[in-house]
C-alpha cells in the first residue's frame, strides 16, 4: 500500500503533473464551450464530440507501431483497434456533417407555393 | 530538426477546441465539424510518419493502412446510408467502437507490460509494475469496455431489438459490481505475477462487461439520448487514459475535452427534461409508470376526418405544428413541409413548436425538418412558442405525445410530472395525428386526447398529412 502511494507521489512530481494541468484546463474549456449552446444543436454537437474522441485511433496506431511483427495476437488486436477507431472517427464526422448539412440557410426569396 | 510530430499534434488539439466551439453556433457548425476532422487527419498523419526524432515510417504500416482504409470505407458507407430517424442509433454504435478501441489498446499494453516486467531482472525489484502505466491501462480497459457494451445495448434498445430489463435492488447490485471491479483491479496490482494477475485481469474485463449491461438495461428508451451522451463522455475519458499512457497530448486533450463537454451536455439534456441525472440512471419513469396510469378519466375520444381538419386549417389565421417521434418514424417531414407551404400560400401563419426532447434526441426535430427545407426561423423553441398558443386557431400534433401531456403539470404522481410541456391546450382547436391510442414512450396515458377541444385523426403520420394536403388542395 505504501509503495503504491509512494509511486503516485513520484508520478505527480514528474512529467505527469504537466498532463494534470492540461486535464484541468481542458475540463474548463469543455464546460465553457458547451454551456451556452442552443438546444437545437445538441444532437450534432454530441455527434461531433463523438467523432473527436475517435482520437483514440492515435493510441491504436502507436500500439501497432510498438508491436513486434511476430506477436500475432497483438497485431490482430491492434489492427482491430485501428479499424474500429477509424470507424468512430470517419463515421462520426460524416454523420455529423449530414446532420449539419440540413441546417444550411435557404436562399431568401425562394417561396414555393 | 523541426518537431513535426509535436506540431502535428498541436494542430490537432487546437482544431478540436476550435471545431467544438464553432459547432456551438448554427452558422458555423458545419465548418466547425470540418475543422475538427481536418485536425484529426493531421494528428493521424503525425502519428503514422513522425516520431519525436523526426520522419520515421511506423512499423507494421501495411496493417495499419489496411485497417484505416477498411474503416474509412465501411464507416462512410454506414454513415451515408443511415436513415435520418436512425441517426441516434448510429451515433451510439460509433461511440461503442471508440470504447472498444480503447479497451483493445489496454489489453495489448497489458500483455506488453506483463512480458517486460516478468523478465528475471525486473522481478528482483520491489515494485516491478510501473503504476504510471498500470492505472491508465486499467482505467482505459474498464471505461472502454463499459462504454462499448453500454453503447451496444443502447443501440439495440433504440432500434427495438432489446427491451427494458429491471430487477429488484438493481442499484445495489450495480454498486457492488462497480466496487468489485475496482477491488479486483487493485488485487491485480498487488499480486503482480504472470499467472495470477492474468486471471484477475480477465475477471476485471468480465465484470466491466457485466457492469456495462446492468448500467444501460434498466434505462427506458426515452432516456437513451442522455445515456448515449454520458457514454460518449466515458469514451472520451477512456481516450484520455491513452493520453496518459503514452504521454500523448492530443489524445489527452481530445479525450478530456469530450469527457467534460459530454458530461455538461448530459446535464443540460437532463435539465431540459426537468429530471436529475441520478433519476435517469436509476431507470425511474419511462415504462414502469409508478401506478399512475390515469384511468382515462371517463372521457371519450373524438375522432375527426381529414376533410374537416383541412377546412379548419385553411380558414385559420394561425396554425402551430407540434412534431414528435411519429413524424420521424413515418418519414413525414417532406409532406409536412408541403402542407406548411400550402397553408402559407393561403395566408395562414404556420409555425413549428419544438420541444427540447421531442423525438429521441434533443434537436432531433430540427434536424429532421431542416432536411425537408423548413425555414430555420419557423422552428420555435418551447419557451418562445408557449405564450403563442393562446392566440392560435389550430394546433396540429404530429406523432408527439408525452411532450404535450398535461399530466406533467397536473398530476404529481405521474412519472413525467414536472417536465416542461408545450401548452397546446391553450389553443382553440387541437388535432392529434396518431396511429392508435397507444401510450407514448413514457408508457402513460395522455389526458389531452380526451380534452373536449381535441380531435384525433388516426393513421400513419405521413398518410394523414398527405390526406390533409390533398384536401386542402381540393378546397
Amino acid at each position: 500500500m505504501e509503495a503504491f502511494f509512494q509511486q503516485i507521489a513520484d508520478l505527480i512530481a514528474q512529467n505527469t503533473l504537466n498532463l494534470i494541468y492540461l486535464v484541468i484546463l481542458m475540463i474548463f474549456v469543455g464546460i465553457e464551450l458547451i454551456s451556452h449552446v442552443p438546444s437545437v444543436l445538441h444532437t450534432p454537437l454530441m455527434s461531433g464530440a463523438n467523432a473527436i474522441h475517435g482520437v483514440v485511433l492515435i493510441g491504436a496506431i502507436i500500439v501497432m507501431g510498438n508491436a513486434s511483427p511476430d506477436d500475432t495476437l497483438s497485431l490482430v488486436f491492434g489492427t482491430l483497434a485501428v479499424f474500429v477507431g477509424t470507424l468512430n472517427v470517419i463515421g462520426g464526422f460524416v454523420v455529423t456533417d449530414r446532420m449539419l448539412e440540413m441546417f444550411k440557410k435557404k436562399p431568401k426569396g425562394e417561396k414555393v407555393s | 530538426m523541426m518537431p513535426y510530430m509535436e506540431i502535428g499534434y498541436l494542430i490537432g488539439s487546437v482544431s478540436f477546441v476550435l471545431g467544438l466551439k464553432m459547432m456551438g453556433q448554427p452558422d458555423s457548425a458545419r465548418k466547425g465539424n470540418l475543422v475538427a476532422a481536418f485536425g484529426m487527419a493531421v494528428a493521424v498523419i503525425a502519428a503514422l510518419f513522425f516520431t519525436p526524432k523526426g520522419f520515421h515510417v511506423i512499423s507494421n504500416l501495411q496493417y495499419i493502412v489496411a485497417a484505416i482504409v477498411a474503416g474509412t470505407v465501411i464507416g462512410t458507407l454506414m454513415a451515408k446510408r443511415v436513415q435520418m430517424t436512425a441517426m441516434p442509433e448510429m451515433v451510439s454504435l460509433f461511440n461503442g467502437m471508440g470504447g472498444l478501441s480503447a479497451a483493445l489498446i489496454s489489453i495489448i499494453e497489458w500483455r506488453h507490460l506483463l512480458h517486460t516486467s516478468a523478465s528475471p531482472e525486473a522481478m528482483d525489484q520491489a515494485a516491478a509494475l510501473p503504476i504510471g502505466m498500470y492505472i491508465p491501462i486499467m482505467a482505459g480497459l474498464i471505461i472502454g469496455t463499459i462504454s462499448f457494451i453500454g453503447s451496444i445495448v443502447a443501440w439495440g434498445k433504440l432500434n427495438g431489438k432489446i427491451g427494458d430489463f429491471r430487477f429488484p435492488s438493481q442499484q445495489i447490485i450495480n454498486a457492488v459490481v462497480l466496487v468489485a471491479i475496482l477491488g479486483v483491479a487493485y488485487l491485480n496490482y498487488g499480486e503482480f505475477n504472470a499467472t495470477h494477475s492474468s486471471l484477475y485481469f480477465f475477471i476485471t474485463i468480465g465484470l466491466a462487461i457485466v457492469y456495462g449491461l446492468l448500467f444501460v438495461f434498466p434505462i427506458g428508451g426515452a432516456d437513451m439520448p442522455v445515456v448515449i451522451s454520458l457514454l460518449n463522455s466515458f469514451t472520451g475519458v477512456a481516450a484520455a487514459c491513452g493520453g496518459f499512457l503514452y504521454q500523448n497530448k492530443v489524445m489527452l486533450m481530445g479525450g478530456v475535452l469530450v469527457g467534460s463537454a459530454g458530461t455538461i451536455l448530459t446535464v443540460v439534456m437532463c435539465k431540459a427534461m426537468n429530471r436529475s441525472l441520478m433519476n435517469v440512471l436509476i431507470g425511474m419513469a419511462g415504462g414502469n409508470g409508478g401506478g399512475s396510469t390515469t384511468s382515462s378519466s371517463g372521457g371519450s375520444v373524438r375522432e375527426v376526418q381529414a376533410t374537416d381538419v383541412a377546412v379548419m386549417m385553411k380558414y385559420a389565421s394561425k396554425v402551430i405544428i407540434v412534431p414528435g417521434y411519429g413524424l420521424a418514424v413515418a418519414q413525414a417531414q417532406h409532406v409536412c413541409h408541403e402542407l406548411e407551404n400550402m397553408l402559407e400560400a393561403e395566408g395562414v401563419d404556420v409555425k413549428y413548436a419544438i420541444h427540447p426532447v421531442a423525438g429521441r434526441m434533443p434537436g432531433h426535430m430540427n434536424v429532421l425538418l431542416a432536411e425537408s427545407n423548413v425555414d430555420y426561423d419557423k422552428l420555435i423553441e418551447m419557451e418562445h412558442i408557449n405564450p403563442e398558443f393562446a392566440t392560435t386557431d389550430v394546433v396540429l400534433v404530429v406523432g408527439a405525445n408525452d411532450v404535450v401531456n398535461p399530466a406533467a403539470k397536473t398530476d404529481p404522481t405521474s412519472p413525467i410530472y414536472g417536465m416542461p410541456i408545450l401548452d397546446v391546450d391553450q389553443a382553440k382547436q387541437i388535432i392529434v395525428l396518431k396511429r392508435s391510442m397507444k401510450a407514448g414512450y413514457a408508457g402513460i396515458e395522455n389526458e389531452l386526447f380526451f380534452h373536449p377541444k381535441c380531435g384525433m385523426l388516426f393513421g400513419d403520420a405521413k398518410a394523414s398529412l398527405q390526406k390533409l394536403v390533398n384536401e386542402v388542395k381540393a378546397l
